[in-house]
């Protein structure tokens, strides 16, 4: 728990992160995921409760005598000193020998070799990335903790780095924490995922277990688009659409349609039910075109109904 | 059009700075007048005179106190920089109690040492009463004085660029280095004083140049027996009514001034020029 003047910034957490996996914490800003990093960091120290690392419990021992380490979110890199001095860095402070055998390790890992000399201005968003990288993990932490790092990147970079981020991951077998309110970013590297909501953790599980069986209201917005109908919600990929009445064994509402919006490998169709309520159907483009003031039926299998308490 | 715009700057450098300076030049190549003044011939026999080892001592011992100034200074100055960069919403406060003094004249403030520092000024007279010391401790008229002058007088213009660069920082480079397994003295060497070099070395140039020649402070607290090359100069201009002599003084003086600050754009970090 972490309380700061006026309100908790993370409260009644519970949280244990498996072993050599990659887990992100996904919430939107503010919700207290980047606390619970600097917790584990040891960048703040809890108000109540405990952080353990492999099962040793590190409350009050400073960052630099936890064997976790982090890749800050605009990567903090020492702008006076070379790739080679940045990644040398924690091996000097921590009295590790074969400094330069294990920073050409690193370089090759991360792709930099070659780069050594040069200082973190002279070199690409991507570059630095990975510089931060590898000055993490040269020091083998236990756990290496991600505070949003492809924050700062462009989108085309950004999904290319999500692929290398995971595939390093596996190769190091290192446990990666890693920080997103991105739920796509989430989804597509982790292989659990904590949902963060106003300093508390939603939800627990694989990207499929909270993706296609969120346990509240606040994990089905939040990953993914959702209808909401009376009492339920509903994927939009759960809904369909059809001009003519479906077949027995679905449930369905006579609606109209409202607007279109075309998304290239699919159409979002909005139709409003005769309750008032507003869904979004997708639909691929073979199944039809539909414009808005069309009479329609939206239907669903009724086992893709997600209720909550 | 930008000519105009800049004619101000222009008229201000020709006549308050370049001007004089040419007066002194041409002072220090004239004779010396019987009441004060200066006469013709032309001559380079004060620049002659200046090569005496008497004020090649003079010389060293000014270098040597603003050397030692200048780093009790930077000693003093790092710390309260750290600590006014890091104050959040009191930094304005205490920014404006470093620049406070220059409110009243430094005249007024050198003198208000010498009521502190004299034998029965208040801190001898604290001591005396308290039974710390029998006698009263020689606060006063030494280099020590001279010294403890000059860094309360130029410690405003180290704490300045000092916590312009640490301002500047990113906090987050602290974090990473501690993460990185680096104890505070640690990261402070290896990373906070790299990275306000810059800012140590305007500095050390703003804080040493004008210690080199003051003449004020050595004047006041040192009492004569603490002569720096200020007032050697200050002298020849005064009693020695010997204008050219100390006009080929001052220029020697800013010879060694601008020499040292070559060096220091020449080899100090580029981010200062």
């Amino acid at each position: 728990m972490k309380h700061y003047p006026g309100h908790a910034a993370v409260d009644g957490i519970s949280l244990s992160i498996p072993k050599g996996g990659f887990f992100s914490l996904l919430g939107p800003s503010g919700c207290g995921k980047t606390t619970t990093l600097r917790l584990i960091a040891g960048f703040e120290e809890p108000t109540a409760g405990e952080v353990r690392l492999h099962g040793v419990l590190v409350n009050g021992r400073r960052p630099y005598e936890r064997n976790v380490s982090t890749v800050f979110q605009n990567y903090a890199l020492f702008p006076h000193l070379t790739v080679q001095g940045n990644v040398e860095f924690g091996l000097r402070e921590r009295g590790i020998a074969d400094r330069a055998g294990r920073v050409r390790a690193v370089l090759d890992l991360v792709e930099l070799a070659g780069k050594e000399s040069r200082h973190p201005a002279q070199l690409s968003g991507g570059e630095r990335q990975r510089v931060a990288l590898a000055r993490s993990l040269v020091l083998e932490p236990e756990v290496l903790l991600l505070d949003e790092p492809l924050a700062a990147l462009d989108q085309q970079l950004r999904k290319q780095m999500r692929a290398e981020l995971k595939n390093l991951q596996r190769r190091v077998g290192i446990t990666f924490l890693f920080v997103t309110h991105d739920q796509e970013e989430a989804m597509s590297m982790s292989d659990s995922i904590a949902v963060m909501h106003q300093g508390r953790i939603e939800q627990v599980g694989t990207p499929e277990e909270v993706y296609l069986r969120p346990a509240t209201r606040f994990v089905a917005g939040f990953l993914g688009a959702i209808n909401w109908m009376d009492g339920f919600g509903l994927r939009p990929e759960a809904t369909r659409i059809s001009r003519t009445m479906p077949v027995n064994g679905v449930v369905a509402r006579p609606a109209t349609v409202v607007r279109t919006v075309f998304l290239g490998n699919c159409v979002h169709v909005a139709a409003r039910l005769e309750t008032g309520e507003e869904a979004v159907a997708e639909v691929v483009r073979e199944n039809g075109t539909y414009a808005a003031g069309d009479t329609v039926h939206i239907y669903w299998d009724r086992s893709d109904e997600l209720r909550f308490p | 059009m930008r000519g105009w715009f800049l004619l101000p700057a222009r008229l201000w450098l020709w006549l308050l700075f370049l001007a004089p300076l040419a007066i002194v030049g041409g002072y220090s190549l004239l004779t010396r007048g019987t009441y004060g003044g200066v006469e013709l011939p032309w001559t380079f026999e004060n620049y002659q005179r200046t090569l005496d080892p008497l004020y090649g001592a003079i010389l060293l011992r000014s270098v040597v106190i603003a050397a030692i100034a200048t780093a009790l200074c930077l000693l003093l100055a790092f710390p309260l920089a750290l600590f006014i960069a890091r104050a959040n919403e009191r930094k304005n406060l205490y920014l404006n109690l470093v620049i406070l003094p220059f409110w009243t004249s430094f005249l007024v403030r050198t003198y208000a040492w010498l009521f502190l520092l004299r034998d029965t000024g208040l801190v001898n007279t604290v001591l005396l009463r308290l039974g710390i010391t029998s006698a009263p401790l020689p606060l006063l008229y030494n280099d020590g004085a001279v010294v403890l002058g000059l860094v309360y007088g130029f410690l405003p213009f180290m704490v300045l660029p000092l916590y312009a660069t640490i301002e500047r920082m990113d906090p987050a480079l602290l974090e990473a280095a501690a993460d990185l397994g680096a104890r505070p003295w640690r990261t402070f060497f290896r990373v906070v004083v790299p990275l306000a070099r810059p800012g140590i070395w305007a500095g050390v140039v703003l804080v040493f140049i004008p210690c080199l020649g003051a003449y004020l402070t050595p004047d006041l607290l040192g009492g004569g027996k603490s002569v720096m090359i200020g007032n050697l100069v200050q002298n020849q201009f005064t009693t020695a009514r010997d204008w050219p002599f100390g006009a080929a003084i001052s220029l020697g003086l800013m010879l060694i001034a601008t020499g040292a600050l070559g060096i220091v754009y020449w080899r100090g970090p580029k981010e200062i020029l």
